[in-house]
């Protein structure tokens, strides 16, 4: 929807997705309705007593919607269509990285040796999957400039205590015990929630003026305790660290290692590598800069690539590949002897199909492709930005660092709300009735109002245009009447929900039937 | 909510935080600002009775639907009484930021403490710079 056709500001009669509540599918079932009509057995019927010891079997039946196959479909579809997604409109989640998804993915991941492959297959007969495994790994360490990968961290969180636990363990091989974890004041909530997790002390380092690691700052908390720095580059603000070298320099004097959150990976991908930069350990989000479907959308994956002098400690197995000397091409296997290792993070590699997709779309782009792919997505972060520097936006949205940006930008809504009564959450909600999803909200939290967007390379012209058009109405709109934005939204499936009121007093039982 | 207000009788940290000095005690709480900035707060876990406090330092959390923000105690001392009443209604912090929002009671360990402290002059002139 373009601003030319501006939504309803008010609120009217509700729409029939404000009359219909969302319901389960435990809510729409009825005793004695089935989907499906099974023939009896033609075989005997062994009682169930005789299979299973009657310690572990059910005293009563599992309470099991039952509901028949047209009223499951629309009960899904309908639940779908309350959604906001990709497929819908533009997702300017900052350090989300919401790009398209490509279909060919989708068809090269569902083809039944990809699809249907046993998690227990014996690897003699999967070499193909773990062939693409030993191929995505290579890749990836090419992209990350650092030699050794693996697969199994599950998201970049996991990803994240991989780092940690393999920083711990590089320590503890040296006969080291150190207590600290370095992270900067604009890191994602998810390093320092690691870092706990991990059982080390959190140390925040101060952001300069730039924007980037305040120096003194890191050298004065930079000390023979410190195991490690999380970093992003460029950080959530858009902006690239310029003293990355120097950096990684303090770290590797004090011993610690330097972990990158690849959470921004979207922005250098083909210009330049973290291995470079200095970094140890590196996680990349595979539902992020690989275009694996994510935010519900299908299972993360967060890879990690590491130095030489990390690899002993990688989790095993590793998969690896022997050449045979009789002229049969290489084979692959899993690695178990690795007396070193910081363990198994998972039990299966269950999310393989998200390999499958992140191969096909490396293999799609090609090495050169990657690049234009970062290179666009900057590209395209810089056109927005200019277009939303100019006219209300401009006055009312300013910079939160005046520095160019790479893929995102962090605004802040600080003098709408001043001068207008508007706050960013009222201006996110707004948007929703244009048809645009809101970029992150509130984050990084030292900039006040904070609104952090990232079009990514996947936005036409034309639609970046469209969003700041729309952003320059809601403006428009809280100039004339403040009440509009702030009793927003009124056209989505929810109107203003209780926030507050949902964490204060969380209902997170669902009773069956 | 109510309007920004900054009592002429309260102490200020520079990290938005008052100090009412009552005799040889003092009660912390948020200001206005911070409380504005914070958005409404859903969770404050009361730190203990006879817990230390430092001055600049951090001594409890409140969680807001935006972010977990530490809480800077603007004096030194030792906690003699906390609003257990925050417990089941935090939004009184909101609502009440010098009133019923009150955080903790502390038994001040240094008087002259005061002195680096702002009045609300000086408070509502940093927050405007």
């Amino acid at each position: 929807m373009s601003p030319q056709t501006a939504p309803p500001s008010t609120a009217e009669v509700p729409t029939a997705q404000q009359r219909d509540h969302a319901t389960t599918i435990y809510e729409r079932s009825v005793p004695g309705r089935r989907a499906a009509d099974l023939p009896a057995a033609g075989v005997p019927e062994t009682p169930i007593e005789e299979l299973i010891p009657k310690s572990l079997l059910r005293e009563r039946p599992a309470e099991l919607p039952e509901i028949a196959e047209p009223e499951i479909v629309r009960h899904y579809n309908r639940l779908s269509r309350r959604n906001f997604d990709l497929d819908t409109g533009m997702y300017p989640l900052g350090s989300c990285t919401m790009k398209h998804n490509p279909r060919l993915n989708e068809r090269v991941a569902a083809l039944p040796g990809h699809a249907r492959l046993h998690p227990a297959q014996d690897p003699r007969r999967a070499q193909g999957a773990l062939e693409l495994m030993w191929n995505l790994q290579q890749s990836l360490a090419e992209i990350c400039g650092l030699p050794h990968v693996s697969l199994q961290p599950s998201a970049g969180s996991h990803g994240e205590l991989a780092g940690l636990l393999l920083t711990r363990a590089y320590h503890a091989d040296r006969g080291e015990q150190r207590t600290k974890v370095l992270t900067p004041d604009t890191a994602h909530g998810t390093n320092p929630a690691t870092v706990s997790m991990a059982g080390y002390e959190v140390v925040r380092v101060a952001t300069s003026e730039q924007g980037g690691v305040d120096m003194d700052d890191l050298r004065e908390k930079a000390d023979d305790q410190v195991a490690c720095l999380m970093l992003t580059n460029p950080n959530t603000l858009g902006l690239f660290d310029e003293n990355i070298a120097e950096i990684a320099e303090i770290l590797h004097s004090v011993g610690g290692t330097l972990y990158y959150d690849g959470a921004n990976l979207n922005a250098i991908m083909g210009r330049s590598r973290p291995g470079d930069m200095g970094f140890d350990i590196v996680h990349v989000n595979l539902h992020k800069s690989f275009s694996q479907p994510h935010g519900g959308g299908g299972p993360g994956s967060g890879p990690i690539a590491v130095s030489d002098r990390i690899e002993p400690f990688l989790p095993k197995p590793q998969v690896v590949r022997t050449s045979e000397g009789n002229g049969s091409g290489p084979t692959f296997d899993l690695d178990y002897d690795r007396p070193k290792a910081i363990g198994r993070l998972r039990g299966f590699q269950g999310n393989f199909g998200v390999f499958v997709r992140s191969y096909a779309y490396i293999l799609s782009l090609g090495g050169d492709g990657l690049q234009e792919a970062s290179e666009t997505s900057v590209l395209n972060a810089n056109y927005l930005l200019s277009r939303l520097s100019e006219g209300r936006t401009g006055k009312y949205l300013p910079l939160g660092v005046d520095r160019r940006p790479m893929h995102e930008f962090v605004l802040s809504a600080s003098k709408a709300k001043d001068d207008l009564g508007v706050k960013t959450l009222d201006i996110a909600k707004r948007i929703l009735d244009f048809g645009f999803h809101p970029p992150t909200v509130y984050f990084p939290l030292l900039i006040e109002e904070a609104l952090l967007m990232e079009p990514t390379e996947t936005e036409t012209r034309e639609t970046l245009d469209d969003f700041a058009d729309t952003l320059e109405a809601v403006l428009e709109e809280a100039e004339s009447d403040p009440a509009i934005v702030t009793g927003a939204p009124y056209t989505t499936p929810v109107r203003r929900l209780d926030e507050a009121g949902a964490a204060r007093d969380p209902v997170i039982r669902q009773p069956l039937g | 909510m109510n309007a920004a207000a900054y009592p002429e009788d309260l102490k200020y940290h520079p990290e938005h935080d008052w100090a009412r000095v009552e005799g040889d005690e003092a009660v912390f709480g948020i200001t206005w600002y911070a409380q504005d900035a914070l958005g409404e707060v859903v969770f404050y876990e009361p730190p203990a009775v006879g817990t230390t406090v430092d001055k600049d330092k951090p001594y409890t959390e409140l969680e807001s639907v935006k972010a977990v923000s530490e809480i800077f105690a603007p004096l030194s001392g030792e906690i003699v009484a906390v609003n257990e009443a925050l417990g089941d209604a935090p939004e009184a912090i909101n609502s009440d930021p010098y009133g019923e929002g009150w955080l903790v009671r502390i038994k001040v360990n240094d008087p002259s403490e005061l002195d680096a402290l702002m009045d609300s002059a000086a408070y509502q002139a940093m927050l405007d710079g």
